[in-house]
């Protein structure tokens, strides 16, 4: 068995390799990947992260370019709407962080109207990953192969909370489709910054606390409302947490106990709140109605 | 602890809205074709019996269009996805949803009924989440395919040595079975069949090249087909 025939899935020990064989999360993610399938190149499976960048890349500027609806026409236009606010210089938030939430947005719509997206972790958490990495390589002038190196950052932690806990809101409410999107891209954005992998880990875990409990509860059961806009919450939850890691502030949980403590959460959650559409936004008054004129 | 790649997180590249209503049901449909096409030819008409999840939100989340998609030959990320009730009306084909209760099985389940001038098929599959299938029944023989792999489908006589002359010349080509079902025919004189999943062996594909042609030589055996 070669060195790297499995990810090691407990985190002290994930940084210990990490720290001894001086490797970032992203190099590793792709090491393991590169000796479990060796009928594939390292540059073949670079290419193909690269494509799944291309496919976020064109999600994500779509509904900033004009209005996109929504096949059930329940939603739509609101990334079109913000990006024009984030143009504006209007924004009460920085430039990283509105672009950020206005990728996210769109991602979510393009989603919405039968387009073409790349799930990450899923369809519903699309656009989480690319609105902060694509907007943190507009503002620091990352070049896209260092862009593409962050996804496969991304992909550390996805694998870890995958493999740990659930990435399936069926399962675990959306904290384990869009929490672990924010924390893929927490961590993503550490080490696209520069900071190190402990860095990374924290903010892995930084991201993934602020979003424990967080229920799946999509209006007549469509990946539009509150799917969509909380891909934009979500991208400002990674950037802090990256934010904060960068700046020393370490989670006083570490990650592999956040996810265990996610994945419980998730059992813990009542069916009602997984993916169901029988409980939180899913049955107020006005989503009932909604639900009502699409039947109709 | 579930097996995950990077692959399973990254991705796929979809249509949306939904991996397990719209990805997931495209690929079911796809691995149905396939299936049909192996065992009866090109397909004439289909019924879509949709379970749970899939029969309540399938408007929505498109999956009656993912499913005419997949029947049609189109990938889970073929932009067409959204005009397959045209271009199955285009290509002839008669279809039909509807919702039925399949038992305890997974809320995004669907039974296929395959039809090829007069001759018929039943396929049936959920979709279980991030775009990932499974099959779990075939012609009323249970089974558990991932659909991502190279499938044998072999139809031999049921008599002792058969079966372990075809696995035998898998373990000569140093190709692993993943899954396999053996199945007896109802008639006593009728063959059985057997379905192998097999991995995708290192290197090239030339360890399955003509592997169903190899087989069908066998004494003993009807037919073999490989899916790849």
């Amino acid at each position: 068995m070669g060195k790297y025939s499995r990810f090691q899935l407990d985190t002290d020990k994930l940084l210990e390799l990490l720290e001894s064989e001086n490797l970032s999360l992203g190099d590793y993610a792709l090491a393991v990947e590169m000796e479990n399938s060796p009928s594939k190149s390292r540059e073949e499976i670079v290419a193909w992260m690269e494509e799944v960048l291309n496919v976020m890349e064109n999600a994500s500027n779509k509904g900033r370019e004009q209005p996109v609806h929504s096949v059930s026409g329940l939603t739509g236009g609101d990334a079109f709407l913000y990006q024009k606010h984030a143009e504006s210089g209007s924004s009460i938030l920085g430039k990283t962080a509105s672009s950020a939430a206005a990728r996210a947005l769109s991602c979510g719509e393009w989603n919405a109207s039968m387009q073409r997206v790349a799930a990450c972790p899923t369809a519903g958490s699309c656009g989480i990953v690319p609105g902060v990495l694509l907007s943190l390589e507009e503002t620091y002038n990352k070049t896209r192969e260092e862009t593409v190196k962050a996804m496969f950052s991304a992909s550390a932690i996805g694998i870890l909370i995958g493999s740990k806990a659930t990435l399936a809101g069926a399962e675990g409410g959306c904290q384990a489709e869009c929490g672990a999107a924010a924390a893929m891209a927490a961590a993503a954005s550490v080490e696209l910054l520069g900071g190190s992998q402990k860095a990374a880990l924290h903010a892995a875990a930084m991201a993934l606390k602020n979003l424990m409990g967080l229920v799946c509860d999509p209006v007549a059961g469509l990946v539009e409302i509150p799917c969509i806009k909380r891909n934009a919450g979500c991208t400002a939850i990674a950037l802090l947490s990256a934010d904060m890691a960068l700046a020393g502030v370490t989670s006083r949980i570490p990650l592999g106990e956040v996810i265990d403590a996610m994945g419980q959460v998730g059992k813990d959650l009542p069916g009602r709140l997984k993916e169901t559409a029988k409980g939180g936004i899913a049955v107020t008054p006005t989503a009932l109605k909604l639900e009502e004129t699409l039947k109709a | 602890m579930k097996k995950c790649g990077i692959f399973d997180i990254m991705g796929p590249i979809m249509v949306g809205p939904s991996s397990s209503h719209t990805a997931g049901a495209a690929r079911l449909a796809l691995v149905a074709r396939k299936l049909s096409m192996m065992k009866q030819g090109p397909l004439s008409a289909v019924t879509f019996f949709l379970h749970g999840s899939f029969a309540d939100t399938y408007k929505g989340h498109g999956t009656d269009k993912a499913l005419l998609a997949g029947i049609l030959g189109f990938n889970p990320d073929d932009p067409r996805l959204c005009e397959s009730y045209r271009l199955a009306e285009e290509a002839g084909l008669k279809f039909s949803f509807q919702p039925k209760d399949l038992g305890e099985v997974h809320p995004n389940t669907v039974m296929f009924l395959l039809e090829s001038s007069g001759k018929t098929m039943t396929v049936t599959g959920s979709s279980i989440g991030g775009g990932n299938v499974i099959i779990t029944e075939i012609d009323g023989l249970e089974t558990a395919f991932t659909g991502e792999k190279p499938l044998l489908i072999t139809k031999h006589k049921d008599a002792p040595g058969v079966v372990s002359r075809i696995t035998a010349l898998l373990y000569q080509r140093q190709i692993n079975i993943g899954n396999m079902r053996v199945k007896r025919s109802d008639d006593p004189e009728g063959a059985a069949s057997m379905y192998l999943e097999l991995d995708q062996p290192a290197g090239d594909d030339e360890s399955l090249a003509g592997l169903a042609e190899a087989i069908s030589e066998f004494p003993g055996v009807e037919s073999a087909l490989l899916a790849n």
